[in-house]
């Protein structure tokens, strides 16, 4: 047994309104770079629609994570001597076009304008070529539903969905799904990377592009199913979301958790057994991996794994932490949380609490009256159908997807009742297996955890780490650190000048990136 | 003999040399995070399908001729019962192909670097000297194995060019080969010098990612982890891996 601990984060669609204030933080901190403007490390999809980049969820096409063939599990995209064979031009690239053309507008215009008849207008200029551009496509253009009567068609989520499901007025139906990178347990891109430039850290399980050994062979954005490496077209690099290290080392949530409006993030540590974890992914059918992934968690309060992993190195408060962590809670014991695409067999460590609404017009106004006899049968006429939700979390197993919707419906069920004093069928929560204590908990966490139940994050033991030294650089984006202009003060230097590589620059003889 | 001929096959090649060496050696240290492969496909990738691939593969094949042509001493080949009929036979042939891949996929290369908008503008000077000062030896050497050497020439760079390296190789350049150099066609002496000023301003280039070749890859496990402490158990789990 290899016990690693691994940060995960649950977040719970219930209470997500939308706003994109996750995307938006997590740029100003991350991306706010050149040759990363088109980046999302974080962003919110309007489901149903093709998302970003479009149609990522297609990967018999993007061909990103694994597959089982011949009983063992190979990248999708192909092993290690087909990569190298085709290192000289990687055929399942998804280009800059179907993410968006990144622009900016050309605001001088509204100032250099001769006096007309009309307003000056500023327009949009890609910021690839400079040159005016028609906008055609963008970051969240098919935000709430925005033209979903065409791009709604391309969903692959749609595929598995019968006929019925049409994308008519009156029985539209729409969730919204902020994803982030997943920092799975089997991470494809890591395998997929020729260099050897990405990795997964050893102590937290939170996968990172060495910058200074990524060499531009691209394959990562292509092994990624949730296509969360990008390309910085820049400085001609893989770049990914960080899981917010410098700040979860720290013991603080990521920038996105940190800022989220609806509060529905949680971070927390799982201990798992790393030796299962091939085992988990190799599964034959697709629908068992989410009961293989949490196959490999193991239980933070059997004394014989807190001997072991406290013999394997991993600190006692790290042991604490998993027992008090709310992804283990919401993902293990009180199974209502679920990982994003478990076909892709990458045991992604992002997962889900699927979304319940409208539950209340479902049931026409009369909650408080009803048996389950009644309730239940109506989780299939939810707005969001099943199979839609099933295709997402469960590799099309609807039976999982229903265990969990009842649950959430017996907690609201009965806390309604408790809170309002009105009669409680109790048969509501034996049928979703639940006892008064799960259905309080699960309330306590879901609806009104505060900020420390929400966010159990350890902090990482630096004093452990050796020659600090020679981790310079490894961990990622340093360099923005440098970036003058970026903060404001100093001199102004353009700040593309920054990212030319170390020779041959054009602007300035300041000394270069490296050295 | 005079000072051009020392210039051109004795100062130029070691100069040349040096820099190549000295200048990877110390890019490699300072300047890891310019070390990529400069892909631009992200960007572009229609138009560069067909020249990439048909560019790549060209060039390996090219440099293995070399290998053969220049490095091996010609006794090594008839040892083993290689005549200079069959080498010919193959260096005209196998050679002809590769390098009509090289320049065909090279043109291709250079003709999206110079009509695609966003490509242009991603292009750094290094990119174009690079892409030109290749084009240009690559061009005078297919001249010269399908214009000279295809066509009957009776000049035997087996004899002459190849000795010549492989003296300065070993640091014994010889008068004799000098002057072996100074009497070749012009053709070959501007392949040879061309590509030693190549040489000279590759490690400032893109052209660094050759050495990434990330041959590794085949041998190493698919998930790679790096710890931050410094005991090393075991010795999968902590490898940074460079290439």
């Amino acid at each position: 047994m290899k016990i690693k601990a691994q940060f995960g984060m649950v977040m719970n669609l219930d209470k997500c309104i939308g706003c994109h204030t996750c995307s938006v933080t997590c740029s100003n901190t991350w991306t706010n770079r050149p040759g990363t403007e088109y980046m999302y490390w974080n962003n919110v999809e309007t489901k149903p629609g093709m998302g970003y980049p479009k149609r990522w969820e297609d990967n018999d096409e993007r061909k990103g994570g694994w597959h089982v063939k011949n009983g063992k599990l190979e990248l999708k995209a192909g092993g290690k001597v087909s990569k190298l064979l085709n290192i000289f031009y990687n055929k399942d690239l998804v280009e800059i076009d179907e993410y968006y053309e990144p622009w900016t507008y050309d605001y001088e215009n509204l100032i250099n304008s001769p006096e007309k008849e009309h307003q000056p207008v500023a327009r949009p200029k890609s910021q690839l070529t400079g040159e005016y551009m028609d906008i055609t496509w963008g970051p969240n253009w098919e935000d709430d539903l925005a033209g979903v009567h065409e791009t709604g068609h391309h969903d692959p989520n749609m595929k598995n969905l019968d006929e019925q499901i049409k994308f008519e007025f009156e029985e539209t139906f729409m969730m919204y799904l902020p994803r982030i990178c997943e920092h799975c347990q089997n991470p494809s891109c890591v395998s997929s990377c020729p260099s050897g430039a990405m990795y997964k850290r050893e102590e937290d399980g939170i996968v990172l592009v060495d910058q200074e050994s990524c060499r531009s062979w691209r394959f990562c954005m292509t092994g990624c199913p949730y296509k969360k490496v990008y390309f910085n077209w820049k400085t001609h690099k893989a770049e990914k979301c960080t899981f917010c290290f410098p700040r979860i080392e720290n013991g603080e949530p990521t920038i996105c958790s940190e800022t989220c409006v609806g509060r529905l993030r949680y971070i927390g540590i799982v201990l798992y057994d790393a030796d299962k974890v091939l085992e988990a992914a190799s599964v034959e059918d697709e629908k068992d991996l989410y009961e293989a992934q949490l196959g490999t968690f193991l239980d933070p309060y059997d004394p014989e794994i807190q001997k072991e992993a406290v013999k394997q190195g991993i600190p006692e408060d790290w042991i604490e932490a998993a027992q008090r962590s709310p992804v283990y809670r919401l993902a293990v014991e009180q199974k209502i949380a679920l990982p994003l695409h478990p076909e892709y067999r990458t045991m992604p460590m992002v997962w889900y609490i699927p979304p319940l609404s409208p539950f209340m017009n479902a049931l026409g106004g009369q909650v408080d009256s009803l048996s389950p006899e009644v309730i239940f049968p109506t989780i299939n006429q939810f707005r969001i159908p099943i199979d839609y939700l099933a295709s997402l979390f469960t590799a099309g197993d609807t039976k999982v997807i229903k265990r969990v919707l009842q649950k959430l419906v017996a907690m609201r069920t009965y806390m309604r009742a408790k809170e309002l004093n009105k009669p409680f069928d109790k048969k509501i929560l034996e049928e979703a297996g639940m006892t008064d204590d799960i259905a309080e908990e699960m309330y306590q966490l879901s609806a009104i955890a505060k900020y420390d139940d929400r966010y159990v994050i350890p902090k990482s033991h630096r004093e452990d780490s050796g020659d600090m030294f020679s981790h310079q650089g490894n961990a990622g984006y340093d360099f923005m650190e440098a970036c003058r202009s970026c903060m404001g003060g100093g001199a102004a230097a353009d700040p593309l000048e920054y990212y030319e590589s170390g020779f041959w620059r054009e602007l300035d003889e300041t000394s270069p990136k490296g050295v | 003999m005079t000072n051009l001929d020392i210039f051109l096959w004795v100062i130029l090649p070691y100069v040349s040399l040096t820099i190549f060496i000295l200048g990877h050696i110390i890019r490699y240290n300072y300047d890891q995070f310019g070390w990529t492969a400069k892909s631009s496909q992200f960007l572009e990738q229609k138009r560069l399908r067909f020249g990439s691939t048909v560019f790549h593969w060209g060039i390996i094949f090219v440099f293995l001729g070399h290998v053969a042509g220049v490095l091996i001493p010609k006794q090594w080949f008839d040892a083993i019962g290689i005549h200079d009929d069959m080498y010919h036979f193959g260096a005209i042939w196998f050679g002809g192909i590769a390098g009509i891949a090289v320049v065909v996929g090279g043109f291709f290369l250079f003709l999206r670097r110079v009509s695609v908008k966003r490509v242009i503008k991603n292009s750094s000077v290094s990119d174009y000297v690079a892409l030109i000062m290749l084009g240009i030896v690559v061009l005078v050497g297919f001249t010269n194995t399908a214009g000279y050497t295809a066509t009957g020439g009776d000049f035997d760079y087996r004899v002459t060019i190849g000795p010549w390296m492989r003296e300065i190789l070993t640091f014994q350049p010889s008068e004799a080969m000098i002057l072996a150099m100074a009497g070749a066609p012009i053709g070959f002496q501007l392949h040879v010098s061309l590509a030693f000023v190549l040489f000279a301003i590759w490690p400032f280039t893109r052209l660094v990612h050759v050495f990434s070749l990330p041959l590794k890859y085949l041998r190493r496990n698919y998930v790679v982890y790096r710890s931050n402490k410094p005991v090393i158990k075991n010795k999968d789990t902590h490898k940074k891996e460079i290439n």
